[in-house]
């Protein structure tokens, strides 16, 4: 890269300034936004697709996409309360079964994509198909209730000064902060951006491009259970019909924060970031009493322009 | 290479799929069995799966064959048309369906050109041969003057989760409240969510759990101090209860519902609902295959709105408001028990 277009990367600042605009909106706008409560309540709100967005993000990276994050989580979520309530599994091991399960999930997809060479969009699309028919078979289209204490303990909460912090929220901010360092700082991390970048050149490199790509989408799936456990502490219930929104809702989250769809860039903060987006317009717009549907115009609104975004600084200045 | 394999599959696929449609509605001509369709708006949702069962139930009765397609989400019109086309494809004769929107009338009309009877369960679109539904309108008063009862004189911070924009049944239940409260209110057939100064907050819970439980946050953030809370439906009732629960305020706030499914009515039971109007997706499936076993044995097409009921149900009743308990609602109730 030449040195001397060495500018300001405005495409990791850009989701953070829009972030910052945005709650300076709302801010004055309602006295009630900028308050430890309402904030932490957003995070709450943000938690289940943040989770996602971060195993969208990795596949994402690698030039490819996760059309049944969603579904595969809404699996997870059957599986773990299932478990848990139906077979008097202790919980614990019902909720790694749920992990196992979402995993796996991943694992195959990860297989079709590399072993079947099939792209990961069609692949995605039927397991985003399958999930959802095996999801809604397996608990008869019935939520389960009255879950043990240990499965909702992510939605218990602890004081920081006068606000209340979810657990849910800090294990978000935890995994971020993982994936983070792992793509930052380690041969794995680099590997994945490197395949995402040009598979072939990577390849030639001595990369395990396949082996990459695999373990990427297990992953992926492994993150997708965590945030079924989420999901499951929020609502208190497992319920089949959860998730069927956030297969795009994690996709969004990820444009917005400044990730290529092409693959090879893309900073993982960012899509925390682009999750928290959206939610402080859906708190924002209903503090200030305005209509749900503006939040959807205004989120796709941004969708474009982070997306052209990305476009410009791709161009660059020559 | 690999789109044209994946092309041929689908294609494969579909051929596959109509071929068994029509061999099952071939072997039922061979019989003499009327043959109907089924299609709702999504597979998931219990009161649709409730709505299945009982046409299979009345359709083995009767002695009809059912085909049964479905939409992939609230919404998915493009889907129900394509369950149309290939269920009179199929052979049907009678097609009942719970439209997802008004899209779907010109391939309706197309079919009622060739003599298919296409009538609406549960939401009304437009051009349909009969409509056997819930008054969701009515759904909505019932509950909107319970809650009026309920409160006795004081003054009302209302909190309105509703579907989402522009759906008729969204707008119907939510108006219906606002006059059964004694609201200003738009009258049934308008699409918009009528507003009051008394409604302090209006939210869109999409029907789902967690984004009901969302909504109602903000809402709480917006005002603290609300006293009742009208939902579009059990779910979303759940989610707000959850909302309410977190910040300490479930007690002393109405928690409105529409549906009667047996879920929302042991959440009635556990204090979670305070009064929901009960519906009856059996009723209007059963009518609906009865109706069609009329069509294809006598000739006669159904017309017209049948009402298929709805009733309040309580485990507080109120004086001046007629509900009935949660034992006549478990006993009704549709859904798992």
């Amino acid at each position: 890269m030449n040195s001397t277009s060495r500018h300001i990367p405005w495409g990791a600042l850009g989701p953070w300034l829009a972030l910052l605009a945005t709650c300076i909106f709302f801010t004055l706008q309602s006295d009630r936004f900028l308050t430890g409560e309402n904030l932490s309540l957003v995070l709450q709100q943000v938690m289940v697709v943040g989770v996602l967005a971060i195993g969208q993000t990795l596949i994402i990276l690698t030039a490819g996409i996760d059309l049944s994050c969603g579904m595969v989580m809404a699996l997870g979520s059957v599986i773990m309360t299932k478990f848990a309530v139906n077979y008097g599994i202790n919980p614990y091991l019902a909720i790694v079964c749920g992990l196992a399960v979402t995993t796996g999930f991943g694992l195959l997809n990860g297989l079709l994509v590399t072993r079947v060479k099939l792209p990961p969009f069609i692949v995605t699309l039927g397991t985003l198909n399958i999930a959802f028919a095996i999801t809604q078979i397996y608990s008869g289209a019935q939520i389960i209730p009255n879950l043990p204490d240990a499965m909702t303990a992510l939605g218990n909460t602890f004081s920081l000064g006068s606000t209340e912090v979810s657990l849910g929220t800090v294990t978000m901010i935890a995994l971020y902060a993982l994936a983070w360092f792992v793509l930052r700082d380690t041969a794995p991390g680099r590997h994945l951006y490197a395949v995402g970048n040009n598979a072939e050149a990577a390849r030639l490199t001595g990369i395990r491009v396949d082996r990459v790509l695999v373990t990427v989408y297990a992953l992926a799936g492994l993150f997708y259970g965590i945030a079924a456990l989420l999901s499951v502490a929020r609502t208190g219930v497992g319920d089949p019909n959860a998730g069927q929104t956030e297969n795009l809702d994690a996709i969004t989250a990820v444009v917005l924060g400044g990730t290529s769809l092409f693959g090879g860039r893309g900073i993982i903060l960012g899509s925390l970031v682009g999750a928290v987006i959206v939610g402080v317009f859906r708190n924002g717009l209903t503090l200030m009493g305005v209509a749900s549907v503006y939040q959807t115009l205004i989120t796709g609104i941004l969708v474009i322009l982070a997306v052209a975004a990305d476009q410009m600084s791709r161009k660059g200045p020559r | 290479m690999k789109p044209a394999i994946a092309q041929t599959v689908a294609r494969t696929a579909t051929r596959l799929a109509l071929s068994s449609l029509a061999l099952a509605a071939a072997s039922a001509f061979a019989a003499g069995e009327p043959v109907i369709g089924l299609i709702t708006k999504t597979e998931t949702n219990p009161f649709f799966v409730k709505m299945k069962e009982g046409a299979e139930a009345e359709a083995k009765k009767l002695g009809a064959k059912l085909l049964t397609a479905a939409g992939k989400s609230d919404g998915d019109t493009a889907g129900q048309i394509t369950a149309l086309e290939n269920m009179a494809a199929a052979g049907a004769k009678t097609i009942l369906i719970t439209a997802s929107g008004d899209a779907i009338s010109p391939t309706v009309r197309k079919l009622q050109a060739k003599g298919v009877q296409v009538i609406a369960l549960d939401s009304p679109f437009a051009g349909a041969d009969a409509l056997f539904a819930t008054d969701n309108y009515q759904a909505g008063v019932l509950v909107g003057q319970y809650a009026r009862a309920a409160l006795a004189g004081k003054p009302a911070r209302i909190v309105t989760l509703d579907l989402l924009p522009g759906h008729p049944v969204g707008a119907q239940r939510h108006n219906g409240f606002m006059k059964g409260f004694g609201l200003p209110a738009a009258d049934a057939k308008s699409n918009e969510l009528s507003r009051d100064p008394a409604v302090v907050c209006m939210a869109d819970s999409f029907g789902d759990r967690a984004k009901s439980q969302t909504a109602m946050e903000n809402c709480l953030q917006k005002n603290p101090e609300i006293n009742v809370v009208y939902t579009i439906n059990e779910p979303a009732a759940a989610g707000a209860f959850n909302a309410l629960k977190k910040a300490g305020k479930e007690k002393g706030v109405l928690i409105l519902s529409v549906d009667g499914g047996c879920q929302g009515i042991k959440d009635a039971a556990a204090g979670m609902i305070t009064a929901t109007s009960q519906q009856y997706p059996l009723k209007m499936a059963a009518l609906g295959v009865a109706a069609g076993v009329k069509y294809a044995r006598d000739g006669q097409k159904s017309s017209g709105y049948t009402d298929t009921g709805v009733t309040l149900i309580s485990a507080r009743p109120v004086s001046g408001v007629d509900s009935k308990d949660i034992n006549t609602g478990m006993d009704l109730c549709w859904g798992a028990k």
